[in-house]
């Protein structure tokens, strides 16, 4: 078996003596796209500010190939549904703050980003300031921080869920498109089913308390065959599946 | 050009209300209804400025100067403590009551003992405007620090940042707009604190040029000096927000 380019063993983290995630084993192969879903209070957040290497897990560790990144943040970087792009610097320098926080010079961290505008759909937002971007735009933007900050592994934490509908399935399918460009592997949070059912290669699917891995399941039909997924028997036979998983 | 009209339109209530109070002014003083040596007429009093004007800059020489050290010195020392507050718990609970009593303190029961401590030049008043304009300055960086989404600290962090990297990409722009609403308080009480604490000894200065007029009952000197300080501190609200809009050009 490949081995995989991000993986977790036995991960399980408490606050408070209340047990938040346990024995939480994941891994994400290079180029996938990995949902982890679950119900608000799974742990899903938990679990991922230990992946950013933000959080110290009680028990287990994060390994990126074979390094061991558990407790070591600038490795894999993270995007929430705000985008927190910071309001006083301009979009190129927000993209490009990652490299400048590893100790690269403004001037050449702007010349890395730059040719990565027009992959973004971002030309000609350089030199403007993030209050001036749509909320698409702006998602985008955050995305193309997250991408320059991660080698080659992005978290994304809902990042889509604050968009209205039509935003929504017009970034499902450019991030899917992009993806694959940038050869980018993701590890997307999310709560919404269909979401999970539209993008992933596979699901896993958190539940409980404490939160645990129930199940995993691997969609057949693959990413890029899926127009229409949604109507289709074989999307509703997952979703019914994973109703009954959350249901327990 | 629809700005400026606005901008215009905008203004005029004020225009008009602070010409009603100078007109309501002359009527009083030609109505003899108040006697003249009190109330001199608006325009004995531009006629003092005018025949005073040499005098009056050579005091407020000394008042603006007074106003200003004592505001960069505010400053330096609003962002120092209000640094360390933000960064240590500890100090943040250890000086905050410290900073809201200093504040109940009357400038003007403190401004003769200062006299007494540092002599009649320029030290008192300078520390007299310290102790004035510290306050605001602190407390807008303060807010400004705490005003950062800590979900914002969460993702620097993440990116590897350290404490230093933090607070100069996040946590100072921040606390910038802060800062300002801050300083254009503190700048309008700095000349009013300077003039306060000249009041109360020394040889030069718009408080002491007062104290002097006032002696003589020349009241349309007075009225002169009144307007100078409020044309100084007006000047010196219009720098801040002239420097805001210079360095906050993100909004």
């Amino acid at each position: 078996m490949e081995k995989p380019l991000l993986h977790t063993e036995h991960i399980s983290k408490s606050y408070d003596g209340r047990t938040i995630i346990e024995d939480i084993n994941i891994h994400l192969n290079k180029g996938e796209l990995v949902s982890l879903l679950g119900l608000s209070g799974s742990g899903k957040t938990t679990l991922f500010q230990v992946i950013s290497g933000l959080v110290r897990p009680d028990s287990g560790a994060v390994f990126l190939s074979d390094e061991n990144v558990t407790e070591k943040p600038g490795k894999i970087s993270y995007m929430l549904q705000k985008d927190l792009l910071l309001p006083h610097k301009k979009v190129i320098d927000n993209a490009a703050l990652p490299l400048v926080i590893r100790g690269m010079s403004k001037k050449e961290a702007r010349h890395k980003a730059d040719p990565y505008f027009s992959e973004f759909g971002l030309n000609g937002t350089q030199y403007q300031y993030p209050a001036q971007l749509s909320g698409g735009m702006r998602q985008r933007a955050a995305l193309l921080r997250t991408y320059l900050g991660s080698e080659g592994v992005a978290l994304l934490d809902e990042p889509f869920s604050a968009l209205d509908m039509i935003t929504k399935g017009q970034m499902h399918t450019w991030y899917l498109e992009v993806m694959n460009r940038i050869d980018l592997s993701t590890l997307f949070i999310t709560h919404d089913i269909d979401e999970a059912l539209t993008l992933s290669d596979r699901i896993y699917i958190m539940t409980g308390t404490p939160g645990r891995i129930d199940h995993e399941l691997k969609i057949e039909t693959p990413r890029n065959a899926r127009k229409d997924y949604s109507l289709t028997e074989e999307f509703l036979e997952y979703k019914r599946q994973i109703m009954k998983t959350l249901k327990q | 050009m629809k700005e400026k009209s606005a901008n215009i339109t905008d203004r005029l209530p004020a225009a008009v209300s602070l010409l009603l109070i100078i007109l309501l002014w002359w009527a009083l003083s030609a109505s003899n209804a108040i006697p003249n040596y009190m109330l001199p007429s608006p325009a004995a009093v531009v006629r003092a400025f005018i025949d005073d004007f040499s005098n009056l800059m050579y005091h407020a020489r000394t008042s603006v100067l007074e106003a200003l050290y004592g505001l960069l010195i505010g400053i330096g020392l609003a962002f120092f403590i209000a640094t360390l507050m933000d960064r240590f718990l500890l100090i943040e609970r250890a000086l905050n009551p410290i900073l809201i009593i200093s504040q109940t303190i009357p400038t003007i029961a403190i401004a003769p003992l200062l006299v007494l401590w540092m002599g009649f030049g320029m030290a008192p008043k300078i520390t007299l405007v310290v102790i004035t304009t510290f306050f605001p300055i602190s407390v807008g960086l303060l807010e400004g620090y705490k005003s950062v989404d800590p979900d914002c600290i969460n993702l620097l962090r993440s990116m590897g940042a350290g404490r230093v990297q933090l607070f100069h990409h996040v946590k100072l722009p921040a606390a910038l707009p802060h800062f300002f609403s801050g300083l254009r308080i503190s700048a309008s009480y700095a000349v009013v604190g300077a003039v306060i604490s000249e009041w109360l000894g020394g040889f030069e200065g718009l408080g002491v040029y007062m104290t002097r007029v006032k002696k003589a009952y020349a009241f349309d000197r007075m009225f002169a000096v009144i307007i100078l300080i409020v044309i100084i501190s007006l000047l010196l609200m219009a720098l801040v927000d002239l420097i805001r809009k210079l360095v906050i050009r993100w909004r």
